[in-house]
């Protein structure tokens, strides 16, 4: 074979990859139609830590304690024993709630159920699952194989494997609706929504959710509004003065949208929360992987040329071969 | 009738107890993985889920491992039959390197008893990169055996087998040829969904494909020229630079092909000021850099190219350059957030090099023992074959 054959054989394989590959752009996914969640306000938000303890209970998972003060749950970061946390910003004299110079603000952790979920992208069994009714990504440790690419393929570092363990698992949030729990097909709402004292953590559908979001960030600064419960339409709640809000709700968009939606008096990326484009990575990488392996048109025909010529140049091979066998 | 033969010599020697020692000390390591978790042995943590036993025994080692690769692309897909006498030293080299990464990936694995469930089609995930790699790795191994399955038969003169395979052994050849095309571009591409969480320097999202399977025929050519070096020191044959010296016109297209999309997707996405930085992503970067730039400076003198030192030095520095990119985009350019760091531990060190004492110590005694190198004397007639 001379150069041009075998420029040929590169050429066509490489027009197949190209051309098969133009029509398979993936955009990202859409939420399903009842996508549940919950949203976050970090402006009503007490750091109590009610929820951290209700997490830990409903999931049934140890306190992390240092060796000095055993008495009580003392994790500082989402790790495999801790599915949910509270975390604090804090700025100069940090005197004044929700300002960004010189105050301080919450903000609460755990599994965005992202809409267009990176870790059920990449998983290579379908470990990862995303409900297709509520949109929740569960995680199934019968089928894992623990390789761990969820944990790198977060944009926020949820999913955690038990290091620690001869036969470590993949633990994350699963929204309490994971097998044994099931609290949200029950009626009932997640642990850390239930025990929430001043609402600055409600379940919903992600629209409503959305809506109140928006509801809140449109807010005027000091002005009385009302501020519900548990859930979006509940009768409880209370009158409070509005903060000053952040015009952004965080999740609406990042990284194609999340179920798990913030707002807030200071910036996102202040709470440790990521700048995401608003295409997901997910739909980037199946995009790729879906242009060169779309119906393995590019990879069968690359075989076929790769076939053609092994063949010939072995049989020529052979020849050569038998003739210096013969001399 | 053959035109290779076993060395021979003799099988236990200094180098090879020490390799030994150190492969002996892997397996310990590994056993109180297994009792204790990774946790015991690794540095890994919440943030850096991949630490060297993926990067190094797995992205760089299969990468490493293309030796086989690029010669069947360059002896039975080009047809430039003069490199056959390589072949043999290159896929032993190559089913070695395959061998231990699948066997890192799986030590590496957190729940390796579900390991089956890859190839569960009920379970399979098509859209998963890494079910991609998986599987094709997994293939890609079992046709290195096949491929190297002539030296085995050569070796007990099982001619009647070795006829009937010969007549077959093209669609391995092929397979063997797509197989790496298609993983080792997909580690690049593994890379795509953890967004930004790879550096500008390094997260090229669309260009990843192409960029790990230039990187990974770079490494293939340079390992053979590498080994063949290598060989002719340490078991005292004949130079072979002559004929390794022919490679380097591809290597030099490579390079050139690297550079320039590198540079040029850097550019595009405004991305290289951060090289400038000062810092130590970006000093990392410049020698990357330089290891790729200097043996491009080398080979393309003439009379330097022809020079088995020069030549050498040309190779190592591409091996450093193909390694130090994927340790850069996968470990040293990651940055996930949070304040999480990763420093391999003196534990996870030693398993990889472990591993490597493995791949020697088993190559030493394969070659010694089974025709894998061409005839010492006159294998310059036979080159044509």
């Amino acid at each position: 074979m001379n150069r041009r054959d075998f420029l040929k054989v590169a050429g066509s394989g490489a027009l197949i990859a190209s051309s098969s590959g133009t029509a398979e752009a993936r955009g990202n996914l859409e939420p399903p139609p009842e996508a549940v969640g919950m949203l976050y306000d970090s402006t009503l938000c007490i750091g109590c830590k009610a929820c951290v303890v209700k997490c830990k209970d409903v999931n049934d998972m140890p306190a992390v304690t240092d060796e000095h003060n055993p008495q009580w749950d003392q994790a500082t970061e989402l790790s495999a024993d801790t599915l949910n946390i509270i975390k604090a910003y804090t700025d100069g004299s940090a005197e004044t709630k929700n300002a960004e110079t010189d105050g301080f603000a919450f903000i609460k952790r755990n599994c965005m159920h992202c809409v267009d979920a990176g870790c059920v992208s990449v998983c290579p069994v379908q470990a990862m699952k995303k409900d297709p009714k509520t949109g929740i990504v569960s995680h199934d440790p019968d089928v894992c194989i623990g390789c761990r690419y969820c944990v790198a393929a977060c944009p926020y570092n949820i999913p955690k494997y038990e290091y620690d363990d001869a036969f470590g698992q993949i633990q994350k949030c699963q929204l309490c609706n994971q097998k044994g729990v099931e609290r949200i097909d029950n009626g009932q709402l997640p642990g850390c929504v239930e025990v929430c004292p001043t609402g600055a953590n409600i379940f919903g559908t992600r629209d409503e959710l959305l809506a109140e979001a928006k509801r809140r960030v449109a807010m005027k600064p000091g002005e009385e509004n009302t501020f519900p419960l548990g859930t979006v339409g509940s009768p409880h709640g209370h009158v409070a003065p509005a903060a000053d809000y952040q015009p952004h709700v965080f999740g609406e968009h990042e990284g194609g949208g999340t179920q798990v939606m913030v707002v807030s008096g200071v910036p996102h990326t202040e709470l440790g929360l990521p700048d995401l484009p608003d295409r997901s990575y997910a739909a980037v990488s199946e995009t790729v992987q879906h242009s060169i392996y779309s119906n393995m048109l590019a990879p069968a025909g690359l075989l076929a040329g790769l076939l053609y010529f092994a063949r010939r140049n072995t049989q020529e091979e052979g020849q050569d071969k038998d003739k210096e066998e013969q001399s | 009738m053959s035109h290779h033969q076993a060395t021979g010599g003799r099988i236990i020697t200094l180098p090879f107890l020490v390799l030994s020692l150190l492969a002996l000390a892997a397996i310990w390591i590994l056993g109180e993985r297994f009792f204790y978790g990774l946790g015991a042995v690794t540095n890994l943590n919440d943030g850096f889920p991949w630490g060297i036993w993926v990067v190094y025994d797995v992205v760089v080692g299969t990468g490493l491992a293309c030796g086989g690769y690029v010669l069947a692309l360059t002896v039975y897909i080009a047809n430039k039959g003069r490199y056959h006498p390589l072949v043999r030293p290159a896929l032993l080299a190559s089913l070695f390197g395959y061998s231990l990464g699948g066997i890192g990936a799986l030590v590496d694995m957190g729940r390796y008893w579900n390991f089956y469930q890859m190839f569960n089609p009920g379970q399979q995930n098509y859209n998963s990169v890494m079910l991609e790699v998986g599987l094709c790795v997994s293939a890609y191994s079992v046709v290195l055996m096949i491929e190297f399955l002539p030296v085995v038969l050569e070796k007990f003169k099982a001619v009647k087998w070795q006829r009937k395979l010969e007549k077959v052994l093209f669609v391995f050849i092929a397979i063997g040829v797509l197989l790496p095309s298609m993983h080792q571009s997909s580690l690049g591409s593994l890379l795509i969904a953890m967004g930004h969480k790879v550096t500008p320097l390094w997260q090229s999202l669309h260009l990843m494909p192409f960029l790990a399977l230039v990187t990974a025929m770079l490494l293939g050519f340079s390992i053979v020229i590498f080994e063949g070096s290598m060989v002719a020191v340490g078991l005292r044959r004949p130079s072979e630079s002559h004929i390794l010296t022919g490679l380097t016109k591809g290597v030099i297209g490579l390079l050139i092909v690297y550079l320039v999309v590198r540079f040029g997707d850097l550019i595009m996405r405004g991305a290289l000021g951060h090289a400038f930085s000062g810092d130590l992503r970006g000093n990392m970067f410049l020698v990357e850099t330089l290891l790729f730039v200097v043996p491009l400076v080398i080979l393309l003198q003439k009379q330097w190219r022809q020079r088995g030192p020069y030549l050498l030095v040309a190779a190592v520095s591409i091996i450093l350059a193909g390694a130090l990119y994927r340790f850069n985009a996968f470990l040293i350019g990651f940055e996930p957030g949070g304040g999480f760091v990763y420093f391999p531990s003196v534990k996870e060190i030693l398993v990889s090099v472990g591993m490597v004492a493995i791949e020697i110590v088993g190559y030493l005694l394969i070659v010694k023992t089974f025709p894998v190198l061409p005839k010492a004397h006159g294998h310059a007639d036979s080159a044509h074959a």
